[in-house]
């Protein structure tokens, strides 16, 4: 599969699934809700990832739905400590791994893959994060993002989209539901001067899979940032998560792109946006708007990806190139 | 054998460290501990020490890279202190559940409100429930003994319980004393490289961290509180060993000048040496009076502490923290408590001294020792005393 790249698995999806690694290290028999996203995309991951690698997971829905003991769901060395610190878990990890294999206790070190919710890293988890990122450590942050805390009841996060009515977002007669934009996280990872930032969807499970490949093989630290359609808190048909997804970047609500040492590109290209009531139908966590409300997001949306093209237009990149000087620093 | 120094403590414990050779350390600077990683951050930096330090935004995730270092299997070590502990109290609790033998240097500091940087033991009074070792100290030496020893009671294979090395934040961790080191062979001979069993091996893959329903969660704890009070037979045969190396011997449970003392003084950390001058002067005048100090705080030692304390009439517990609006203070409460089921047992009463940094002397032991003793003949008045408190 590898061979063939990105490109040519997008024109030629019919064959590219079956030359995808058949191996499965998330494997069936987990908990999770009927057409859950998040747990698509932690199969395509963990594919992605291959054999080689270390998961830190933080405490959410995919925490819990995969390791009840004595079960688990996990083929990969796992570990699960808290909330809100999971790149703290993967910088001890990581830093371990650099030690042991110094002392000639360790070959080649395995990949560090850490791994959490929306709540866990735009909230919670944040510090933890930033603190990894800024250390510079070489591990992989993949955010499971479905836009809310799905795990303790729907109660809204600083990822949960404006309007979206939450258990704690309600609408009703002085509210329109959540009141603030979704908070940008890959923004923030990009800031903190990293070499690889990008947005996946299991709903294009190709693209999602060489971005996870490319992350991983970039030393130092990447972030993913995943959108996971949750039909429970979306209120949405169980059918209908893969379309959501797809969805979700032909109406440019969340764009499919990757930024590689501070340079925006899109990968998935929407040759025509689609308006974005497509997306909010079919979902019950949007029922609740009027019109005005719903033109207002539609402005918003496409002001957001005007932004973004501008972004990947750049002749400058966000940050000055990482690469140290030959002779050393 | 190793040659005998001045130096500040702390510096004396990072070189425990170095001897030790901890190969991962994560740490967040607080007064009074920042000694202790400023001198191993120059090790490693120096190449001194091989291994890696890293710096990392908070106590939170200095003890959760502490859980991925040492599930990952490297020996780990970190130093923190009062609000330090506090902030990473939800992850202590962690990390000995994982069972990982984590070693940590606690520089004892009193919690905010209000703000203060000087000794008391509130810190870990807090946190004595975390499933941890906890072992006190009283002087350079034992802090610099008790490192090492630390690594070797945490990694025994029958334990994996983190440790917390326990010393009074500035009296001890930034006065100057003399210590006598051991040397590389010998510390090399006593401590072993770490080898766990289990680790974070894709070779061999392990979920850990798995959550428990209700099923299981009790035999869980059960288990953990088993191995913890079963691990007192190993932390007595390590210190044993240390002691036939280097002549220096540690009980989990101190006496001094107990025999025949009708009225004993119980005190824990650097504050021992300070009530053996009081203890002294009495004894010289003519008084019947003994001190003993509690070393291993957990486990907790019930046969050490009710042999120390069989044949007095009259027991004071010198607790370093208070238990707001609780029945006694937590060092009273727990020894009233493991003596209450004996049908023969001293009376027991608390003194609160020495919070926030308040200076205690031989003096004020004394003092004490003379007003437990008044309020013992007529009946105490008080559950317990905030001794030297105004207004």
């Amino acid at each position: 599969m590898e061979k063939f790249g990105v490109a040519n698995s997008q024109k030629y999806d019919v064959y590219a699934s079956r030359l995808m690694p058949r191996e499965e290290f998330f494997t069936s028999g987990h908990r999770s809700c009927q057409g859950c996203g998040e747990a698509l995309a932690v199969r395509w991951v963990c594919k992605a990832i291959g054999k080689d690698a270390i998961i830190a997971h933080a405490t959410g829905c995919m925490e819990i739905v995969s390791s009840g003991f004595p079960q688990t769901a996990w083929m990969h060395p796992w570990i699960h400590v808290a909330f809100e610190n999971t790149a703290a878990v993967a910088s001890g990890i990581e830093t371990a791994l650099r030690i042991l294999q110094r002392k000639g206790k360790l070959g080649t070190p395995p990949k560090v893959v850490a791994m959490g919710g929306d709540g866990a890293t735009t909230d919670i988890g944040l510090q933890a994060l930033s603190g990894a990122m800024e250390r510079f450590h070489n591990f992989t942050y993949v955010c499971w993002d479905n836009e809310a805390y799905m795990n303790t009841g729907i109660q809204r996060s600083s990822s949960t989209p404006f309007g979206a009515m939450t258990t704690t977002s309600p609408p009703g007669k002085q509210s329109i539901g959540q009141s603030t934009w979704k908070k940008n996280m890959v923004a923030i990872a990009v800031a903190h001067g990293i070499p690889y930032v990008a947005t996946a969807s299991p709903s294009y499970p190709f693209d999602l899979y060489f971005k996870v490949k490319k992350a991983i093989e970039t030393p130092g630290p990447a972030y993913i940032h995943i959108l996971s359609v949750c039909p429970t808190g979306w209120r949405s048909a169980t059918d209908l998560s893969v379309r959501l997804g797809r969805l979700a970047a032909e109406t440019a609500v969340f764009p499919l792109y990757e930024v590689v040492e501070g340079r925006y590109r899109i990968t998935i290209e929407v040759p025509k946006i689609r308006p974005i009531k497509d997306y909010l139908k079919p979902q019950g966590r949007f029922r609740h708007l009027r019109e005005p409300e719903v033109n207002f997001i539609q402005q918003q949306i496409l002001e957001r990806y005007e932004l973004l093209l501008k972004k990947c237009e750049a002749p400058y990149p966000e940050f000055p190139s990482l690469t140290p000087p030959e002779e050393g620093i | 054998m190793g040659h005998r120094e001045g130096m500040e403590v702390s510096i004396a414990v990072s070189h425990a460290v170095q001897l030790a050779r901890a190969e991962a350390i994560a740490a967040y600077p607080i007064t009074p501990q920042t000694h202790i990683v400023e001198h191993l951050s120059g090790m490693v930096a120096n190449g001194d020490l091989e291994a890696e330090f890293i710096n990392v935004e908070s106590e939170h995730s200095a003890m959760s890279a502490c859980i991925g270092m040492s599930a990952t299997g490297a020996r780990t070590y970190t130093a923190t202190s009062s609000q330090g502990l506090a902030l990473m109290h939800e992850i202590l609790f962690i990390a000995s559940a994982l069972r990982l033998p984590i070693v940590m240097t606690v520089a004892n500091r009193a919690l905010s409100g209000p703000l203060s940087i000087w000794n008391d033991h509130s810190d870990i009074m807090a946190a004595k429930d975390i499933g941890w070792i906890q072992i006190f100290v009283e002087n350079g030496q034992e802090a610099f003994d008790h490192t090492i020893m630390a690594f070797k009671i945490a990694e025994n294979s029958n334990v994996l319980i983190p440790t917390i090395i326990n010393m009074d934040g500035f009296i001890l961790t930034h006065v100057v004393e003399a210590h006598n080191f051991v040397d590389q062979d010998m510390v090399d001979a006593f401590l072993p490289g770490y080898h766990p069993r289990h680790t974070l091996d894709p070779k061999y893959p392990v979920t850990m961290g798995a959550f428990a329903m209700p099923e299981i969660y009790t035999e869980v704890k059960m288990k953990h509180q088993v191995t913890l009070m079963n691990s007192y037979e190993h932390i007595v045969k390590v210190w044993q060993e240390w002691g036939d190396r280097t002549g220096r011997r540690y009980q989990p449970v101190e006496r001094y000048k107990t025999e025949g003392a009708k009225t004993l003084l119980l005190t824990m950390g650097c504050l021992g040496e300070v009530a053996e001058i009081a203890v002294d002067e009495l004894r010289a005048a003519g008084e019947a009076v003994g001190l003993v100090k509690l070393r291993l705080w957990r486990p907790f030692p019930f046969a050490d502490l009710r042999q120390a304390l069989a044949g007095a009439d009259l027991v004071i517990v010198c607790d370093r923290a208070l238990s707001p609006g609780g029945a006694a203070p937590p060092v009273l409460a727990e020894l009233r408590s493991a003596f209450y089921p004996l049908s023969s047992r001293p009376q027991m009463l608390g003194f609160i001294v020495g919070l926030g940094g308040r200076d205690v002397s031989p003096e004020n032991f004394k003092d004490i020792l003379k007003r437990a003793q008044e309020e013992s003949s007529h009946g105490p008045t008080q559950e317990f005393y905030l001794y030297g408190v105004r207004g």
